[in-house]
């Protein structure tokens, strides 16, 4: 499906695009169905139980020190793993996307194996890699390096589990464009750099930024693997999930929900990023 | 909404994170424990710990912090034998600090270290009901009966669950004399159960918060939090007449203790567990205190029930484990066809 | 080194970079960690692994997992075509709120959704109230583990349609229609195959996901031997007894036949993909 060089379509035809209304109005209907069983009510549900007790004690649960350590724990699991797994994602994407080679198919799959892996078992591989029963571990252990039980098993072990969320939103969109621009660039004298920075990345924002999104609200929410490599302590190696887990378990569902609702959050401004990003965009370029 | 509103709610929310952050729980410390335990013990241990970081400090003039960290008494004990470096283990079940000593953290003997097996505290197994008791549960038959919904989590996974089982086993062995009748009984038993959650507090909430079942099998402890947390006017406890003596142990973990140099507040931290001070929170949190005077003072709250021990019907724990829980054990075979 | 495949070769730069840090890093996080469950697995023997592997029990849950996770992936491919249809195609107030919460699967953690599903559903909860009346059960049945692994993988559906959707050329659906194509035409002729790589991927990762959830369906699912017990507790209740190695037995199991059906669906895809081209 090569790209070809995009005509300017004047708007009356942009409108024929369009489905009749009726069409329309019902393809809406069953997304908002869809929507409201599977997504407003759970949410509902969330808020519902965080202001059981009234605003201030709503307030007064996201504020608590250990809330707190929580969300600076897990931001900062976020800021390691997405810049790292973005940069990953747009690599292997180019290598697969751009090239021929042999067992492309294996590499690919490879690469969603952990998507497949389930998260008790993402966690358990650290576990039996670097615990202190293993030989590796235990010496790690006598130079004082402390890796599960503390932050850095938290960002690894959350790694894994988004891991290929970029590449596996950049591999279909690439794909689906070629590499024709790329070939031409080249035999107009661009070098690599010049390709990727002018042709490729124009080309597969959109997929980077959607990969982004995922990949951190995947690991602001990853609740089975961490919980696995955490230990659990309070206020040190809780991330938010395993925060609202504990409170729940001490039958405090309106601080639990609370705290689940800063995810709620936190999600909700990783989009409102990219809404305001798409805008930029608009402004700047001349279609979409 | 654009990038000035998205810079402004940025600057203010890394302001408010920052101003929260600093000062409030990063303080440093003299001394540090860890202490790593099961989930029903979060409000004992929040009561210990201030009482004896409050003792330790007027004794010796250090400060003294001690992280709390809770969660399934198997998967902690499997954290500490990765290397979660915990200075004291208070664990469900023996079983699960015999398999930390399997890995060398502490003697094979551990259990004799402490008085009282290890085991400053206690709880035994009760019913928990929808306040009237509809169904009129009394007795451990009494839930075996047909059309009586029974909720108590996986034995696989939950230690709370195995005391439950083994409770009602003990019970049958006691008063038939046969383990076949006794298998017959947790067959039945288990056939009233529809939901295995995977540990006690999620079957509390199975039963307390979504409604399921007719009776909640529980420790004594967690029935009187439910009731204080979901209301006396909703549910009541009901004590059979025979039950199991559940003991929860306590173990310092020699090596992590040497290699953080905190053997001796560890070894004091326990044994202030034995204290008449720290009976009487244990008391107050439902526990049954070894102490007589607070046993005594707190006997509205443990009515008399006929207390085996695990050792007087199943040896110890690893036969108990062994013969019930592992693979193929009689708790896999009465769910085979 | 130059392959050669059909008449395309390999002219851009890049390569050996590209795929040296893309082997490197997937090594370093992907594939030494997870050998680690080959490794474990190892020392315990031929028979002991087939007997920790096939018992009544743990095949009974491997089916159940399979087959919920199967549902779940073909419902979550039709609802999330329509709703990346609908978000990039039509202007409709509250748009962004939609297309906002689509991610919320993921950033919820996983036992919360559990939670959720579970206090809803329950018989006193907001639908389990009607449902009851009408003698429907959804917690504690398979039903319930389905509910629960739509909400999981529904975003992966969304998020991968959603791009290359965007990235449609207008041209060729307009050249249709005025070849005198209908619209219906033109969404199958022209539109389906364009974005069923998409599709195919979106749904296999909500299926692959599906298999190995674990915190949100324990709430849900009832946990019944041979009746709703997922794989995944399996591994769970084998590590609460300290045995590592069946744990990692019924691990590799799962990983292995996960591991096959991607390779299959991505050979598919490639194959799919020559042919369009």
């Amino acid at each position: 499906m090569p790209k070809t060089q995009t005509l300017e379509i004047a708007p009356i035809f942009h409108k024929r695009l369009s489905d009749p209304l009726p069409v329309q109005i019902v393809l809406i209907g069953l997304t908002l169905l869809f929507f409201v069983g599977f997504i407003f009510l759970p949410l509902a549900l969330v808020f519902a139980q965080a202001f059981s007790k009234g605003w201030e004690y709503y307030l007064e649960s996201i504020r608590e020190p250990y809330a707190l350590e929580a969300v600076k724990l897990t931001l900062t699991t976020v800021a390691i793993v997405v810049p790292l797994n973005a940069f990953f994602g747009v690599t292997a994407a180019w290598a697969i996307t751009k090239f021929n080679f042999r067992g492309k198919a294996t590499l690919k799959t490879l690469l969603d194996l952990p998507f497949a892996v389930s998260p008790v078992i993402a966690g358990l591989i650290f576990v039996l890699l670097v615990g202190s029963r293993t030989p590796f571990g235990s010496w790690l252990g006598e130079q004082g390096i402390k890796i599960i039980f503390s932050t850095p098993g938290i960002v690894i072990a959350t790694l894994f589990v988004t891991f290929p969320f970029v590449a596996r939103e950049l591999i279909p969109l690439m794909e689906a464009q070629g590499r024709d621009e790329e070939e031409a660039a080249l035999t107009l004298g661009a070098k690599g750099w010049q390709i990727f920075g002018k042709i490729t990345l124009p080309n597969i924002r959109w997929g980077l930024l959607y990969g982004m999104i995922l990949c951190s609200a995947r690991s602001i929410g990853e609740f089975g693997a961490v919980s696995v490599v955490s230990g659990h302590i309070r206020g040190q190696t809780n991330t938010i999930p395993l925060h609202v887990e504990i409170l729940y378990s001490e039958y405090n569902f309106a601080a639990s929900f609370a705290v689940a609702s800063i995810l709620v959050f936190l999600a909700l401004l990783t989009v409102g990023v990219k809404v305001t990003l798409e805008k930029q965009f608009q402004k700047n370029s001349f279609h979409h | 909404m654009n990038l000035e509103w998205i810079k402004k709610t940025t600057i203010a929310a890394s302001m408010i994170l920052a101003s929260g952050i600093s000062g409030t729980i990063a303080q440093a410390t003299a001394v540090t424990l860890l202490n790593v335990s099961y989930d029903p013990t979060r409000e004992l241990y929040q009561s210990e710990n201030a009482a004896f970081a409050q003792y330790w400090q007027k004794k010796t003039g250090q400060t003294l912090r001690i992280d709390q960290s809770h969660g399934g008494s198997g998967k902690q004990a499997r954290a500490v034998i990765d290397g979660l470096e915990a200075d004291v283990v208070t664990l469900a079940l023996a079983f699960d600090i015999d398999a930390i000593s399997d890995s060398k953290l502490l003697p094979a003997n551990w259990q004799s270290r402490l008085p009282n097996n290890s085991t400053p505290y206690t709880s035994t197994i009760v019913f928990v009901v929808r306040k009237g008791n509809p169904k009129q549960i009394k007795t451990w038959d009494d839930i075996v009966k047909p059309g009586v919904s029974v909720i108590t989590p996986n034995p696989k996974t939950s230690g709370g669950a195995r005391w439950n089982y083994l409770a009602a086993w003990g019970y049958k062995q006691k008063q038939t004399g046969s383990a076949e009748q006794a298998k017959n009984f947790i067959k039945a038993l288990y056939h009233n159960v529809p939901v295995l959650d995977t540990g006690a507090r999620g079957s509390t909430l199975t039963f307390a918060q979504r409604g399921l079942g007719d009776v909640l099998l529980a420790w004594e402890n967690e029935a009187h939090l439910i009731l204080k947390e979901f209301g006396t006017d909703k549910f009541e406890i009901i004590a059979p007449a025979v039950s199991i003596l559940a003991e929860p142990p306590v173990a310092v973990v020699d090596k992590n203790v040497t290699k953080h140099g905190t053997r001796k507040v560890a070894e004091a931290y326990l044994n202030f567990l034995y204290t008449p001070q720290a009976q009487d929170i244990i008391a107050q949190n439902s526990y049954r205190p070894r102490n007589p005077a607070a046993l005594k003072k707190y006997a509205a709250n443990f009515p008399g029930i006929k207390l085996f021990t695990l050792n007087e019907v199943f040896g110890n724990w690893r036969n108990a484990q062994k013969t019930h829980f592992n693979d193929g054990g009689v708790f896999d075979q009465i769910y085979t066809p | 080194m130059e392959f050669f495949q059909r008449k395309r070769r390999n002219i851009l730069p890049g390569f050996g970079l590209s795929m040296g840090y893309t082997v490197f890093y997937l090594s370093a996080i992907v594939i030494v960690p997870l050998s680690m469950i080959f490794f474990n697995t190892i020392p315990m023997g031929w028979e002991p692994f087939l007997h920790a592997v096939t018992a009544p029990r743990v095949l009974a849950s491997y089916r159940l997992s399979f087959s919920t996770a199967l549902f779940a992936a073909v419902f979550d491919a039709i609802v999330g075509l329509l709703t990346a249809w609908v978000l990039v195609r039509y202007r409709f107030p509250g748009k962004q709120f939609l297309d906002a919460l689509v991610d919320l699967p993921f950033a919820l953690p996983t036992a919360v959704a559990g939670i959720c599903f579970a206090t809803l559903y329950s018989p006193v909860g907001w639908l389990g109230q009607t449902l009851i009346k009408y003698n429907i059960e959804i917690i504690n049945s398979p039903t319930g583990i389905v509910v629960a692994l739509i909400f999981i993988g529904f975003p992966f559906v969304v998020r991968t349609i959603q791009p290359v959707l965007e990235e449609v050329e207008h041209e060729i659906e307009e050249a249709a229609q005025c070849l005198g194509a209908t619209r219906w035409q033109t969404f199958r002729k022209i539109l389906l195959p364009h974005l069923f790589p998409a599709l195919l991927t979106g749904s296999t990762l909500a299926f692959a996901r599906g298999i190995g959830e674990y915190g949100s369906v324990i709430f849900i699912a009832g946990n019944l031997p041979m009746k709703t017990e997922i794989a995944p507790l399996m591994i769970m209740s084998k590590l609460d007894q300290f045995d590592y190695a069946g744990a990692s037995a019924v691990a590799l199991v799962l990983l292995l036949i996960s591991f096959s059906m991607l390779l299959l669906l991505n050979a598919v895809q490639e194959w799919q993909q020559k042919e369009y081209r």
